[in-house]
């Protein structure tokens, strides 16, 4: 260190003074601190000094570096005499000197020698001498003297003495320091308080503060001392931004002086005390404080191990300085502070390079990058200044100012003399000549780049590399300056800054040019022609640049042998929409198909464009021979122009799109409904969402991703327009800036797909084209075989009677011509019915009507039809008649007209009515095909017949129902049954007229007991049946029934039953019996039974009911299978009549029937039957009669016991 | 009963729409007071140039929403002086870990210094940049303060945020967040 504190000592034994010196500072101290600042550990060094009067600090100097902290008086008396004598007062003189001067930091040192003490016996006690000093001199403070005994020697004594002494010392220094640090601290508060009173000088209050730098940087408190400079620092910055604002202090002055020197920083000194001398006179410039300044920062910096903060603060600093003397209004050469900061920044680079290894500069690029990039602007600025970059030699009056800058640099300083790569060199030589500076220059520019592109800043990296660019422009160097513009340009595409596009594209136009890239430079030129951002004029400048290219006659032979460029529409025009006319998209072939497209056209001028021509793609995709229907159908399903309107928008992006934005910005989803049909019947099978543009989503976004827009260099090859493909043609048309419409008309000759594929603008020699359209854009032509098409006019075709059905001929891409008929096989079943005033109906945009003649031959019908143009719907219709068939009709035998027969599985029965059909197949020749149509029609059969045999006894019954299924009514007359094969003795007699007869009536009385006027409930009633016979039986009736012969009376036996199925009723005794009625008309039997009623009210009257008695020798007259005619049907109809009389269940449940030879037990013999009699043989009387029951008079429980 | 089912269903309470705003700006604007050892003279200064010269707002994939610079000056310059900016964002977004980033402050500081212009940072946590440009020579202006036009400049667009017609992503034609923007701009004396 240079200032250690200085102790001044008084007689000091010189053989200790090395030792002192050496040992002070070994040991560190707690150093406690005012203003409540940390304490610190810290290390004392002390000076010692000789006293001298002089030495002593005048009063109020406090100049801390010269300012004795302690006092020190050494005595080595033993002897009280000599003590007397001399020493005391000695003594007395220097404590009054120290108090002359207001010192009080001192201390008394004691030497004690055992030699000493041996040579001289009459000394006193020890002890008695320091107590003598201390008690004269230490009143109070007992410890301002200390005992040293021997310190020259080895023993244990003396070595604790000697570090007690050393403790003491530092204690007392340390004391005295911290006094006289806060009492200097707090003077150089004072003065600065006083900055505002005039005559105060910033440079003597620097130099103050400064002195307290030092002080912490010997102590080693570096961070200390920087703060120190920090301050000043901030103080002076201060006073230059008052001074600014129009706040002056006059010392200031001093430092607006024109700057005339401007040799950069020196950072190679601890301390540079040529600046440091010209600050303390006053004379310094403020770029001399500043370096001074910041030379002391960056020493401390550097002691503190910080030098990244170096590089940041000199950064700053270069800035401020520039600021600053923009703000003072300080006078300086042109170029004096580019040389100045250049200097700088190469001095601070070296100086850190100085102390730092290179894996440490490397690891921290990020802190020298900006001081690299600086020093590299600094030097291009310096070069335009000074001539150097051009590509003739600089001007004399260029080279006058390249002498004075570099007069302004002096001298180069010692330090770097010796260095050949010092910053002085290197801005002398750079200046020096032009290829010197471009060397030095590309130098730094690619050692800034290196920098940024390892830390990963490489927007920065490209701005330098673009300034690059434009240094070799000015230089005429074209090539070099390509690839950084092309760099940048790219960049700034893909990140969407249109400003920075359009002012790298104008460069790069300008490069292009001159490197007569024809094709790049046309591309670039389209793409500022239609940039917003640029002026109109501008624009039509780049523009005029295309147009005159485009009119000039191929260049005969060169490089460019081929005679057109082709550029990217994207920058000439954008697509907007698309329109099909019709909006199906979907025609038949040859149809007229108009597609209209609108483009913004992007140019500021009008353009004539000879031919906007589409190139299309064809595909047979789905086979173009496909129904329309089916087309259609897949078309609303997956088709872009799904909206049904036939308008494809083409998506325009944001608004900044034109400078592609679409690099940066993902696509939208664009989803789509999707829905797979069977092929057959067209149900869904499937359906879903489609992303259409996932190709573009799920693409890799890396760096190498190519642009949609081309930037600069070549377009992508697909380019390449080409030429055999159909296209949509569109001649000589003008495209006015903005939206332009054009119609094409498509190509429609084959069935297919086309899609659009290519965009191709052509203007003279030059063709924008749009290699792709997207989405993508497409139409369909279908053509269509003929089809031909047989229905009914009402809902269904009924047979046997006549009916007009429509026949439709779809013809497709076939024409009818004259002489063209259709050819129906005849059939017998359904013959052709036709009249002479037969029309066809010709159905078109117009409605036609021709007449249609037939002709029917006994196998074919012809029908020659009307000429007919292909996709037109052909109409007529014709009268057929499908007979019935004559026999019971077979359903499952159909019957072709070619006389085929052929099983079907199954036959249909119309599902509502029942009715039954036949699919009657016509086979058709059409003039088309050499195939037989085979057109199946169904018909209905209106009726349902059914015929039955009933037969009794000799006699046979036919019945006949006829039964009308369909809604038609129909009248049925003279119905006649007749034979097929007469025979002699069937006589056939209507029954229709007759009906059945009433054989019997049953009457019944319910007779209150007798004495009473009313049944009452629980007493026993009279039930009195008679049975009345009605009429003579007839003939069939009288076989059918069994009558015996009793006593010369016919009677027959009839069973009766009272059967009461809602147990109103308890019948006592018999219920049922059999009576025997004479065969005469008005016979009547009478039974009497009794029964109770069980309930009060109005009860109804048991059931009573009547079979006809069957002995058992009758059966086998009356056996029903004899007649194997009768239709099982018939039985049914029986046993449904016999449920509908409902007692054959009650008589077998109730098992009381069978009084008469019960059944189960007779099973097996011979034993009577019971037969109901047919519907209306019995006419019951008192069906529904009620008779009035009243309850019992006294109520009483009474058991009833019913059998 | 018109008026009850009124207040009863509004169609965008405001309760809902604070939240929402609190939620897009989430956390993160605490001020760690700064140690300098600047000395401030007693009297304020009275140089007191223009606020801001150029306001950039940057959406995440690094393309400009907005931005404005003071007219008179050379737009371009600003617009390369934003770009490279950029460079900076990035390192600072990154230098702080993925686990730090929900306590990341949104305010990025200085980003770099240059002759003539001080660049300073801010990025939402939608890794939406703000970058306000000042002049060098405008020494009136101290972080609190550049903090504060940050934060004012991010409530402006959150708003825009919120704004249902507004597509994230397209450029920001708020007439508020413009106002917003000039009151930066504008002479502040």
């Amino acid at each position: 260190m240079q200032w250690p504190l200085q102790i001044i000592y008084f007689s000091l034994f010189t053989s200790l003074y090395t030792s002192l010196a050496q040992q002070l500072p070994r040991e560190s101290m707690e150093w406690r601190r005012s203003y409540g600042r940390a304490p610190k550990m810290i290390h004392l060094e002390a000076n010692f000094v000789q006293f001298k009067e002089e030495l002593l600090p005048k009063d109020g100097n406090r100049a801390l570096l010269t300012f004795p902290f302690l006092h020190i008086y050494w005595t080595d008396c033993c002897d009280t005499e000599m003590y007397k004598a001399s020493v005391k007062d000695d003594m007395l003189r220097w404590q009054s000197t120290l108090r002359l001067h207001g010192s009080v930091d001192w201390l008394i040192v004691v030497v004690e020698s055992e030699a000493k003490k041996k040579n001289k016996t009459n000394i006193l006690p020890r002890t008695s001498i320091v107590d003598k000093i201390r008690n004269d001199f230490c009143n109070k403070q007992s410890d301002r003297c200390v005992v040293l005994s021997d310190p020259l020697k080895e023993s244990s004594r003396s070595q604790d003495s000697w570090s007690a002494f050393l403790t003491k010392l530092r204690t007392l220094l340390l004391m005295s320091f911290t006094k006289n640090l806060g009492r200097f601290e707090d003077d150089m508060r004072t003065l600065r308080e006083k900055r505002t009173e005039p005559g105060w000088s910033f440079c003597d209050y620097f130099m103050v503060q400064e002195e307290l730098a030092f002080v912490f940087e010997m102590l080693q408190q570096f961070e200390d001392a920087l703060v120190q400079y920090d301050e000043l620092d901030a103080l002076f910055t201060q006073y230059v931004l008052n001074f600014g604002a129009g706040d002056g202090a006059n010392w200031l002055g001093s430092f607006c002086a024109p700057v005339k020197r401007w040799s950069g920083l020196l950072l190679r000194r601890p301390i540079d005390m040529e600046k440091r001398e010209l600050i303390q006179r006053g004379e310094a410039s403020l770029l001399d404080l500043r370096s001074y300044l910041f030379s002391r920062q960056c020493t401390l910096l550097i002691f503190l191990q910080r030098p990244w903060e170096v590089t940041q603060r000199a950064l700053e600093l270069l800035h401020n300085c520039v600021q600053e003397l923009r703000l003072l209004e300080v006078y300086v050469v042109q170029g004096a502070l580019d040389c100045w900061v250049f200097l700088s920044c190469l001095e601070v680079l070296h100086r850190i390079e100085g102390c730092c290894d290179r894996a440490q500069l490397e690891a921290n690029c990020s802190h020298t990058v900006g001081l690299w990039t600086y020093a590299t602007e600094k030097l291009k600025s310096l070069g335009y200044l000074c001539g150097l970059v051009a590509e003739k030699v600089p001007t004399s009056e260029d080279l006058n100012r390249t002498v004075d800058l570099l007069a302004g640099l002096g001298e180069e300083r010692p330090e770097t003399v010796n260095s050949l790569q010092s910053p002085y060199k290197k801005l002398n030589e750079a200046l020096s000549s032009v290829e010197a500076f471009e060397k030095h220059y590309l130098e730094l520019s690619h050692a800034a780049m290196e920098m940024y592109r390892a830390i990963g800043r490489m927007r920065s990296a490209r701005l330098i590399g673009k300034s690059l660019a434009e240094f070799y422009m000015k230089k005429g160097d074209p090539e070099r300056a390509e690839g950084f513009l092309d760099d940048s340009l790219r960049s700034y595409v893909a990140e969407g800054w249109r400003l920075q596009v359009t002012h790298t594209r104008k460069q790069m136009a300008e490069c292009q040019k001159l490197l007569q890239q024809t094709e790049d430079y046309l591309q670039t030129s389209a793409l500022l022609a239609g940039d917003a951002n640029l002026t109109e004029e501008e624009r039509k400048h780049f523009c005029q640049e295309i147009l005159t290219f485009a009119s000039q006659p191929p260049a005969p032979s060169g490089e460019h042998t081929h005679t057109t460029v082709a550029l990217s529409m994207a920058a000439f025009a954008q697509l907007r929409q698309m329109q099909f006319s019709p909006p199906g998209a979907v025609v038949h072939v040859g149809a007229a198909l108009q597609l209209e497209l609108r483009v913004r056209c992007l140019m500021p001028v009008a353009m004539q464009v000879e031919q906007l021509a589409a190139t299309l793609h064809f595909s047979l995709e789905q086979g173009g021979a496909r129904g329309r229907a089916g087309s259609a159908q897949r078309r609303a399903g997956h088709g872009p122009q799904g909206q049904g309107d036939g308008v494809v928008m083409f998506p325009q992006g944001s608004p900044l799109a034109g400078a592609g934005m679409g690099a940066s910005l993902p696509p939208a989803l664009e989803l789509y409904e999707m829905q797979d049909r069977s092929p057959s019947d067209s149900s869904l099978t499937s359906t879903g969402v489609v992303c259409k543009n996932m190709h573009l989503l799920l693409r890799r976004h890396d760096s190498s991703a190519s642009l949609d827009t081309p930037t600069a260099g070549a377009l992508p090859a697909a380019v390449a327009v080409d030429d055999g493909a159909q296209m949509l043609r569109a001649r000589d048309i003008t495209l006015q800036p903005g939206d332009n419409s054009i119609l094409f008309t498509a190509p429609t000759g084959e069935p297919g797909s086309y899609t659009l594929r290519q965009l191709c603008g052509s203007v003279g020699r030059v063709q924008f084209v749009q290699s792709h359209i997207y989405p993508v854009v497409q139409y369909e032509v279908y053509s269509q075989e003929p089809q031909l098409t047989i229905e009914p006019l009402s809902d269904n075709l009924l047979a046997g009677i006549p009916q007009k059905v429509t026949f439709t001929i779809a013809t497709g891409h076939y024409s009818v011509k004259k002489g063209d008929a259709l050819q129906l096989s005849n059939t017998d079943s359904m013959p052709i019915l036709h009249s002479s005033c037969c029309s066809a109906t010709v159905l078109s945009k117009r409605m036609g009507e021709s007449a249609l003649s037939i002709q029917s031959s006994e196998k074919v019908t012809s029908i020659s039809l009307p000429p007919t143009p292909p996709y037109h719907t052909l109409e007529f219709q014709l009268e057929v008649l499908c007979h019935i068939p004559p026999t019971p009709f077979k359903p499952d035998i159909e019957r072709l007209t070619n006389g085929e027969v052929r099983h079907r599985p199954k036959s249909h029965s119309h599902v509502d009515s029942g009715m039954i059909n036949i699919d009657q197949k016509v086979s058709i020749d059409c003039p088309w095909s050499i195939y037989s149509t085979l057109i199946a029609l169904t018909f209905y059969v209106p009726f349902k017949a059914k015929h039955s045999i009933l037969s009794a006894g000799k006699r046979k019954y036919i019945q006949v129902c006829l039964q009308n299924v369909s809604d038609t009514n129909f009248h049925l007359a003279d119905p006649v049954l007749t034979e097929r094969q007469p025979t002699v003795s069937m006589e056939l007699l209507s029954l229709n007229v007759k009906t059945q007869q009433t054989l019997y009536s049953l009457k019944a009385e319910i007779s209150p007991p007798s004495g009473d006027q009313h049944c009452r409930t629980g007493a026993l009633c009279g039930l009195e049946v008679s049975i009345t016979r009605q009429a003579e039986p007839s003939e069939t009736e009288g076989e059918e029934e069994e009558s015996t012969e009793i006593e010369g009376l016919r009677t027959t036996k009839l069973m009766y039953e009272v059967v009461d199925n809602s147990s109103n009723w308890a019948v006592c005794g018999k219920s049922s019996g059999v009576v025997s009625m004479p065969v005469a008309a008005s016979a009547t039997h009478r039974v009497q039974m009794e029964v109770m009623p069980l309930f009060a009210g109005h009860l109804p009257f048991p059931n009573i009911k009547v079979f006809k008695y069957l002995p058992h020798n009758a059966v086998p007259a009356i056996q029903p299978d004899t007649d194997s005619c009768l239709e099982n049907d018939t039985i049914s109809l029986l046993d449904k009549g016999l449920d509908d009389q409902g007692d054959t269940a009650s008589i077998r449940s109730r098992g009381s029937v069978h009084s008469v030879g019960s059944g189960e037990q007779q099973r097996g013999l011979p034993m009577p039957r019971l037969e109901p009699f047919s519907p209306g043989q019995v006419f019951y009387w008192s069906q529904g009669r009620q008779v009035l029951v009243l309850p019992v008079t006294d109520d009483h429980v009474m058991e009833v016991n019913v059998t | 009963m018109l008026t009850r089912l009124k207040t009863q269903v509004p169609l965008f309470s405001m309760n809902s729409y604070t939240k929402l705003r609190e939620k897009l700006k989430l956390s993160g604007l605490s001020f760690a007071s700064t140690h300098s050892h600047v000395i401030r003279l007693g009297r304020h200064s009275r140089h007191n140039s223009k606020m801001a010269v150029c306001i950039a707002v940057i959406a995440k994939e690094n393309y400009p929403l907005f931005i404005r610079s003071v007219p008179i000056q050379n737009e371009l310059k600003f617009h390369y002086t934003v770009h490279t900016s950029l460079d900076v964002v990035e390192e600072k977004i990154s230098a702080v870990g993925k686990a730090m980033a929900d306590q990341r402050e949104l305010y990025l500081g200085l980003l770099y210094p240059t002759e003539d212009y001080k660049v300073y940072g801010y990025v939402t946590n939608s890794k939406v940049k703000f970058v306000i440009v000042v002049d060098s020579s405008n020494t009136s202006l101290r972080d609190n303060e550049i903090r504060s036009m940050f934060r004012k400049l991010h409530n402006s667009f959150t708003d825009v945020m919120c704004n249902p017609f507004y597509n994230p992503g397209d450029t920001i034609q708020s007439k508020a967040f413009d106002s917003i923007v000039s009151a930066m701009m504008v002479q502040a004396s």
